[in-house]
């Protein structure tokens, strides 16, 4: 029988799917944000794993706002890479020193 | 056994789509891939038992944030293969932090399933004699309302944000400036002579 070990594992494969996006796509900004929606996916299957097995509610309510964090900073991440481009002309992230900080 | 064969199915299309997103060539590839592990997330929720956020996953992820990145992925002219030129050269480190983050996991998930699970007190519990989405809804309006309006207050600044963002003023547009329309007064604008015969107008100190 499937167990909250099942979907455990599942999450953290996802979860590491996404920190491996984000090392070896390092200058496409793009991928970097998907990899991060997929490590967001995998906290909401833990979330929602947790709160199935254990017969809480409040797993899938909390789910429900990681999953509102993550459309905010979607829209957010997107907009500051329009910006971005319109300035460069190009979205290579890994040597962005435009702040010089 | 139809359970298990669905997780099985949802699971193994979720880390594949997974992989493929972060190993497409083409970010058009990547996004689609990311709204399959998406579809099969929802899956995996629902076979959970939580409909509602199965559905919200649906629809906020596949309906809004995949198509906003689909969109930008297709506005921006990129050259996606000069930015994919480190690929190789960063594979076996990130692999490396890979494996050891997995095993990190995997060991703490093996870990801690040796304990039963038991909570002594609930904070929502689970009673069954209502469906998930009145339950959750039951749940979010009343204990978690300020919750629920800070997540909207999230999304308000989200949406300013992005608005503030990207906009810009563009030169040379001839827009209709309302106030001034209705700031303006006949006594300004109109003047009445008496306008003798076989003489020119005096336009002189007349702001047309």
């Amino acid at each position: 029988m499937i167990g909250l070990q099942h979907y455990m594992v599942v999450s953290a494969i996802l979860f590491v799917m996404g920190v491996l996006g984000i090392f070896i796509n390092r200058k496409n900004v793009i991928i970097i944000l998907m990899a991060i929606e997929l490590i967001l996916l995998s906290v909401n299957i833990n979330f929602v794993a947790f709160s199935a097995f254990l017969g809480d509610l409040v797993g899938q309510v909390f789910s429900m706002f990681v999953l509102t964090v993550a459309a905010g900073e979607a829209a957010i991440g997107l907009a500051i890479l329009v910006i971005y481009f319109r300035g460069r002309g190009t979205i290579a992230v890994d040597d962005v020193n435009r702040m010089k900080g | 056994m139809i359970h298990v064969f669905a997780f099985y199915l949802f699971a193994i299309l979720v880390v594949c789509s997974g992989a493929l997103t972060i190993l497409s060539r083409n970010p058009v590839h990547s996004v689609l891939w990311l709204i399959l592990a998406f579809f099969n997330a929802a899956g995996l929720m629902l076979l959970l038992g939580a409909e509602f956020i199965a559905m919200l996953l649906v629809i906020v992820y596949v309906g809004a944030v995949a198509v906003l990145f689909l969109f930008v992925v297709m506005m921006l002219d990129i050259d996606f293969a000069e930015l994919r030129a480190g690929f190789v050269d960063y594979l076996p480190f990130g692999m490396l932090i890979a494996l050891v983050l997995l095993a990190e996991i995997v060991l703490g998930i093996g870990i801690w399933s040796a304990g039963p699970v038991e909570l002594a007190q609930r904070a929502a519990p689970v009673t069954g004699d209502m469906p998930n989405i009145q339950a959750i809804g039951g749940l979010l309006y009343t204990r978690y309302i300020f919750l629920f309006e800070a997540a909207g207050l999230v999304l308000l600044v989200a949406m300013i944000g992005a608005i503030v963002l990207t906009h810009r003023a563009r030169g040379g547009v001839k827009g209709q400036n309302i106030a001034k329309q209705n700031r303006r007064r006949p006594q300004d604008a109109v003047r009445n002579i008496n306008q003798p015969v076989g003489q020119g107008v005096d336009l002189g100190g007349v702001e047309l």
